[in-house]
């Protein structure tokens, strides 16, 4: 295990593998840490934070789907300075680089989070929310219009000690815009966010409180892979930490073949909480059993090879 | 807590209503009754999120435990057909479970598919030398099950919101037609009849609450209830048992 084959370097993230969990699906690693030592893990992408506390959407908050998940949590967390004092000193036992997702309702609110969040020494990069499809205000707003997404990740660019990597929404018309309009101002893109859908009960009536959510695990990898491989064709060389229904190694394989450098895991952790430990076991035995000097070797193919 | 349990047994024992014996060693960790059990449907990706079940009955001596289900869905209707030798996985147990307490005589209320984690309830109290009164709520005469081991702890009495057996309406109506004094009650069934009991007993509760749930162990974020202190807590680590008045229903 940690062979150099897996180790993977981006900005402000020293990667022993390039396997981490995807936000809002690990809490904050809390209750995975009684499963397995959170140090074996890339990274950890930690529940998003908000400047108050929230208290989220109404019940029911998640539905199952083909394949796939819808959720509408609404952001519930306890606020920044909550994460900072309990959740963030509990992970500091652990040797793992820390995304912090940061999420608000006006820039004033993500510039507050993003600034005191970037300031605690386990927080290694942050991950700008902004395609949480859940919330009334901010979210996805500040996801679907290319300026006034530009505008916000300058803003906190300005205040956070530590990369920001920005959270793309695949809810737009032009994901390559969405792309370029930060590409040169955000240090990654993690990508993608889910995707807004709707489940209807035996009556004809919305399942979730919120009626929509978002659609999330192995049904959507098709588009993400879609998304990655076309940003990647327009930005050669920003970061992306790809997500969205990874379930084995096969398809991180995919994942670094349309151009990601890491993979997040997310709603599989759910089915299975040892998802995690078990792909980081199997990558590491199926690049040596491919041979390959580095995951890397990998990356691009699926378009280099055309 | 992840663990691959053998299917002994299986059968259909009301409409749509499935109990199902499984056998192995993470059973003699399953203690307090009303935990619950998430189970995977299969190994593959078509059903991502667990079933929450609650436990029906413990069997130690054995290594088994029975879990009892409505299939509704298509995730349920194919846990349905698993037969005995069957493989299934779950996370276990989950929850908090009921409170055992050395009271004299107690009464137990369970409505539909909230009926299950009562049977081990009442079990662990009649060992304990309480006395406990049943009452059931069915919708209709197809939907009853347990009625007969229920009678074998103590004395049960069953609704049927159709009149189709036993008393006719809820099981409030069948608890007014009770002239004796309990000194607790433990319920576990559709939230609007948690409510009127909460809001029409007088004495102590406790009761069992049912929510979607995503991961089962207190991550997602997705089976909250409101405390009467306006705090939004996890059902799924918190609860699913809490004393009557602790939640807003």
């Amino acid at each position: 295990m940690n062979s150099s084959a897996l180790n993977i370097t981006l900005p402000g993230l020293d990667l022993k593998n390039p396997i981490m969990p995807a936000s809002g699906c690990f809490s904050f690693g809390e209750e995975f840490s009684k499963l397995y030592d959170l140090s074996d893990l890339g990274a950890i992408m930690i529940k998003a934070a908000t400047h108050e506390a929230r208290t989220g959407n109404r019940t029911p908050r998640v539905a199952e789907t083909s394949s796939g998940m819808l959720n509408a949590i609404g952001l519930q967390n306890p606020g920044v300075d909550h994460i900072l004092a309990h959740e963030l000193k509990f992970l500091e036992q652990f040797d793992v680089p820390i995304i912090a997702n940061v999420a608000g309702s006006a820039v004033d609110d993500y510039v507050i989070v993003a600034d005191k969040i970037s300031k605690a020494s386990n927080v290694k990069a942050i991950e700008l929310n902004i395609s949480c499809p859940n919330v009334k205000e901010g979210g996805i707003q500040f996801g679907t219009d290319p300026e006034t997404a530009r505008r916000l990740t300058s803003r906190v660019k300005e205040v956070s000690d530590v990369p920001v990597y920005v959270k793309l929404s695949p809810n737009v018309t032009s994901i390559v815009d969405m792309a370029r309009s930060v590409g040169d101002i955000a240090d990654g893109l993690t990508m993608i966010n889910t995707l807004v859908g709707m489940r209807l009960d035996n009556r004809g009536r919305p399942i979730l409180s919120n009626t929509t959510g978002g659609l999330s695990g192995p049904a959507i990898k098709p588009v993400s892979l879609n998304m990655i491989y076309q940003v990647r064709q327009h930005l050669p060389h920003i970061p992306i930490i790809g997500m969205g229904g990874i379930s084995n190694v096969d398809d991180i394989l995919d994942y670094i073949s349309v151009g990601a450098d890491a993979v997040a895991i997310g709603t599989m952790n759910f089915t299975d909480p040892m998802i995690c430990p078990t792909l980081i076991q199997s990558l590491d035995e199926k690049v040596s059993e491919m041979g390959l000097d580095h995951l890397h070797d990998l990356k691009g193919r699926a378009y280099k090879t055309l | 807590m992840k663990n691959l349990m053998t299917v002994v047994d299986q059968k259909c024992i009301a409409d749509k209503i499935h109990e199902m014996v499984l056998e192995g060693d993470i059973t003699s960790s399953m203690k307090t009754p009303g935990q619950f059990v998430h189970v995977r449907i299969n190994d593959t990706t078509e059903h991502v999120l667990r079933r929450p079940i609650s436990i029906a009955d413990i069997d130690h001596e054995h290594s088994r435990f029975t879990v009892i289900y409505r299939a509704e869905g298509e995730g349920t209707r194919k846990l349905s057909k698993l037969g005995s030798g069957d493989t299934v996985d779950i996370l276990s147990p989950l929850g908090n479970g009921y409170p055992l307490e050395q009271n004299d005589h107690v009464l137990i209320v369970g409505g539909g598919i909230g009926v299950p984690p009562l049977y081990e309830l009442s079990k662990q109290l009649n060992r304990m030398g309480v006395k406990t009164t049943h009452i059931l709520g069915f919708n209709s005469k197809k939907d009853v099950f347990y009625e007969e081991k229920f009678k074998a702890l103590g004395e049960t009495h069953v609704a049927t919101a159709d009149g189709s057996y036993g008393t006719e309406g809820f099981v409030t109506d069948a608890i007014s037609a009770l002239d004796q004094h309990f000194d607790c009650f433990y319920a576990c069934g559709p939230k609007v009849m948690l409510k009127v009991l909460s809001e029409t007993m007088e004495m102590d509760g406790y009761i069992s609450l049912e929510e979607r749930m995503g991961c089962g162990f207190g991550v997602c974020y997705a089976c909250v209830c409101e405390t009467a202190e306006g705090d939004w807590i996890k059902l799924c680590t918190e609860g699913p048992v809490f004393r009557k008045g602790e939640i807003v229903l």
